[in-house]
């Protein structure tokens, strides 16, 4: 691997997670210090764990949480569980995707700073509907209230 | 009744002793119980839920993936269960491109048959399956996923028998699809092309790249000198494609039928194998004598020099500098066309008819790149693609009647022969380095251990003063598993014969399909090959005298030795 800087924060997760049975704690490590799984990383964590490449791959395109795109400064997660579908969670996400000029393929901005995606439910269903912002819980949205935050995210 | 460990099927008793799952015990009753997904020798999946059996209570179970219980009563055909198994092909269908006429494995295809055995007759459902675009990138194997009906046999087969891990099941639910990793192409990932994953997969979704056409524009072109040689384990599986008993040998049919079609020579490739025996020993005995670091890998299968490289390349200057028996042939056919080529001007172009994908990879490797652009062999043609061939002739092969290789490479010998089967290559150099050429050694070697369907073989011979330590692996998890013994010092050996194809070259991905019972069927066929005989050992071949008097003096190491570890630099 070039990328030395990589290299030594990758072999810092490996050496708390020396195991092959411990990949989902590695790949959780990964993502929680690049807010995505880079290709490079995968490669390195195979090779050293000796693992095969399309195994990782398997399993980091097997779980919704764990993303091979980068992912934009602000993580807009919008839940769509079934407390929140019917109180209206969709035309919030239609709201965010018109504002941002996102859609269903494409789910982060060119300025790499908001990434808008769905969540089957986060267990606030008391709030519903609601969205998170990097973790943080926005209870009681509505489309408008949910512009105006982005807005102060700016 | 009886005191036995028994099973009711269908109202029929049927015993059972060692038998892991219903299934095996269902088949030994002579029920052919519809799968995709299992092999017995890869692990258990229960993904087709095709082999559904009913319990005594109307419970619905899977047979392939239920141990059988004393007394156990179960049926396998009921109404409930023709349903179930209609509308999983109905499903599969429904999700599949169904252009079966233009398709690879038209006519092989499990999917198409079950459909046709089950009268599916049409199917309700939209195909609503995301296309992924067609991965050809590779020169042996080509994945269409939207083939694919995710039984895993391909996944399995590359990690559990191959340790290769090429591809695997990526995303979920009904975006799952068989990828490799990033779903680069083949070509960019550690795939050694054994194309085991395709002899496996039920349907059109990873087939062999048909090279079939070039072999016709060859034939159509008057200004080529086409040569063909075919390898030791085609002549007893090319039969299965006729209808023929298991393991019978048609080496003499095949001439037969290359002649037929206008091939100009034909030549036996054992012959190049004992070009390889003679070589490899002496590589070895070198080897073996100044102390040089040991054991010594055989190079005849490219899927295992590919591994190597991949997986080990500190092993890579341990693996046999010997060409494999088909680029050496090639390159002494070349040779001896040379001085011909210039009297009458045509253009010898080499086919070899193989039992393997990998050689479809070998045969385009820079080391085998001549500056003049040419190379040693110009085309690979697998048994299944000959059979198709021999079809597209309409030829009718029972009919066909055999005739023997020209000259001056036609004379092979029974060590040639048994390269073909796991064990094969060892036996036949240890016929060559024994000191003790007596027919009773002969028969003693053929019991050391070399032989057999075992992953992992080992033998030891008396040779000069000491034995020498030989291990036979078929399998590349298995040649894995010798490493890692060898690295940790828990084994030591002075030989070791490769075969990336369980069971070795008969069992290759170019073959016929073929279960364990028929691989022995095959491995008996050579080895009766063997006894016929009249030549034993590579060194008694009188066609060696003649070429190492001849075309080889002062060209041994060009024509029959290629250096692995130097990569790219070999590109001449």
């Amino acid at each position: 691997m070039d990328n030395e800087e990589m290299k030594q924060t990758l072999d810092g997760i490996l050496k708390e997670h020396p195991k092959k049975s411990e990949i989902i704690p590695i790949l959780q490590a990964v993502q929680k210090e690049y807010r995505y799984l880079p290709e490079e990383a995968l490669c390195y964590v195979a090779e050293k764990l000796h693992v095969g490449e399309a195994k990782i791959y398997s399993i980091a395109t097997f779980y919704e949480n764990f993303s091979l795109e980068p992912k934009g400064k602000y993580v807009i997660k919008i839940c769509d569980g079934t407390a929140c579908h019917v109180r209206k969670s969709i035309p919030i996400l239609e709201a965010l995707r018109k504002k941002l000029g996102l859609s269903e393929q494409k789910k982060t901005t060119d300025d790499m700073l908001y990434t808008v995606e769905t969540v089957s439910c986060l267990g606030a269903c008391g709030l519903a509907p609601v969205l998170t912002v990097n973790d943080k819980v926005y209870p009681t949205m509505t489309p408008d209230s949910a512009c105006e935050l982005i807005d102060t995210l700016k | 009744m009886t005191d036995k460990k028994h099973m009711i099927i269908d109202g029929q008793i049927v015993n059972f002793d060692e038998e892991q799952n219903i299934l095996a015990v269902i088949r030994k009753a002579g029920i052919d119980l519809p799968t995709f997904c299992y092999y017995s020798e890869l692990s258990i999946y229960g993904a087709c839920r095709m082999c559904v059996v009913e319990d005594e209570w109307g419970g619905i179970i899977a047979s392939c993936s239920t141990p059988p219980r004393d007394k156990m009563k179960i049926k396998t055909n009921t109404p409930q269960l023709f349903r179930y198994r209609k509308m999983i092909l109905e499903l599969l269908l429904a999700s599949h491109c169904r252009d079966c006429t233009t398709c690879a494995k038209n006519g092989k295809c499990r999917l198409q048959e079950l459909a046709l055995r089950f009268g599916i007759d049409n199917v309700r459902f939209e195909n609503t399956k995301k296309q992924e675009e067609i991965d050809d990138s590779a020169l042996s194997i080509i994945r269409d996923s939207s083939k694919c009906i995710l039984c895993g046999d391909c996944v399995r087969m590359c990690s559990e028998i191959q340790n290769v891990g090429a591809i695997d099941f990526a995303y979920r639910g009904s975006n799952m699809t068989v990828s490799t990793a990033f779903n680069k192409p083949l070509t960019e990932t550690n795939c050694v092309n054994c194309g085991q994953c395709a002899s496996v997969c039920p349907t059109g979704a990873i087939v062999i790249r048909n090279c079939t056409q070039k072999f016709w524009d060859a034939i159509y072109d008057d200004t080529k000198r086409v040569v063909v040689q075919f390898a030791p384990a085609v002549r007893v599986a090319l039969g299965d494609e006729f209808g023929l008993e298991p393991g019978t040998n048609v080496a003499g049919k095949i001439v037969g039928a290359l002649r037929k079609m206008g091939v100009d020579e034909v030549y036996d490739t054992t012959m190049g194998a004992d070009l390889t025996v003679m070589e490899e020993s002496k590589e070895f005995v070198k080897k073996y004598k100044s102390g040089t670091k040991l054991p010594l890998f055989t190079s005849c299968c490219p899927a295992w020099v590919k591994y190597a490289e991949h997986a080990h390349p500190e092993l890579v200057e341990q693996i046999s500098t010997c060409k494999s028996p088909m680029q050496i042939f090639s390159a002494v056919i070349k040779e001896h066309f040379k001085q011909v080529q210039e009297v009458d001007g045509k253009e010898t172009v080499v086919f070899a008819i193989m039992p393997c994908t990998a050689k479809k990879d070998e045969q385009v490797r820079p080391e085998f790149l001549h500056g003049d652009g040419s190379r040693d062999t110009d085309g690979v043609i697998t048994t299944q693609e000959f059979a198709s061939i021999l079809k597209q002739a309409g030829i009718v092969f029972e009919d066909i009647d055999p005739e023997a290789a020209d000259m001056p490479f036609g004379i092979t010998t029974g060590a040639g022969v048994i390269f073909g089967v796991t064990g094969g290559v060892a036996e036949a150099v240890i016929r060559r380095v024994v000191d003790d050429k007596s027919n009773n050694m002969l028969h003693n070697i053929a019991y050391t251990g070399v032989r057999g369907m075992e992953g992992i073989k080992e033998a030891s011979i008396p040779y000069g003063d000491g034995r020498v330590k030989i291990a036979v692996v078929n399998g590349l998890a298995n040649a894995e598993k010798l490493i890692e013994q060898i690295e940790i010092g828990e084994a030591e050996y002075d030989f070791v014969e490769v075969m990336a194809c369980p069971g070795g070259c008969i069992a290759g991905a170019g073959q016929p399909f073929t279960r364990r019972e028929g691989k022995e069927d095959r491995a008996k066929g050579l080895y009766d090959a063997d006894k016929l005989s009249q030549v034993k050992r590579s060194e008694e071949n009188p066609v060696m005298m003649g070429l190492y008097g001849g075309i080889l003096k002062n060209k041994i190491h060009e024509l029959l030795h290629v250096d692995y570890s130097k990569g790219e630099e070999n590109a001449k």
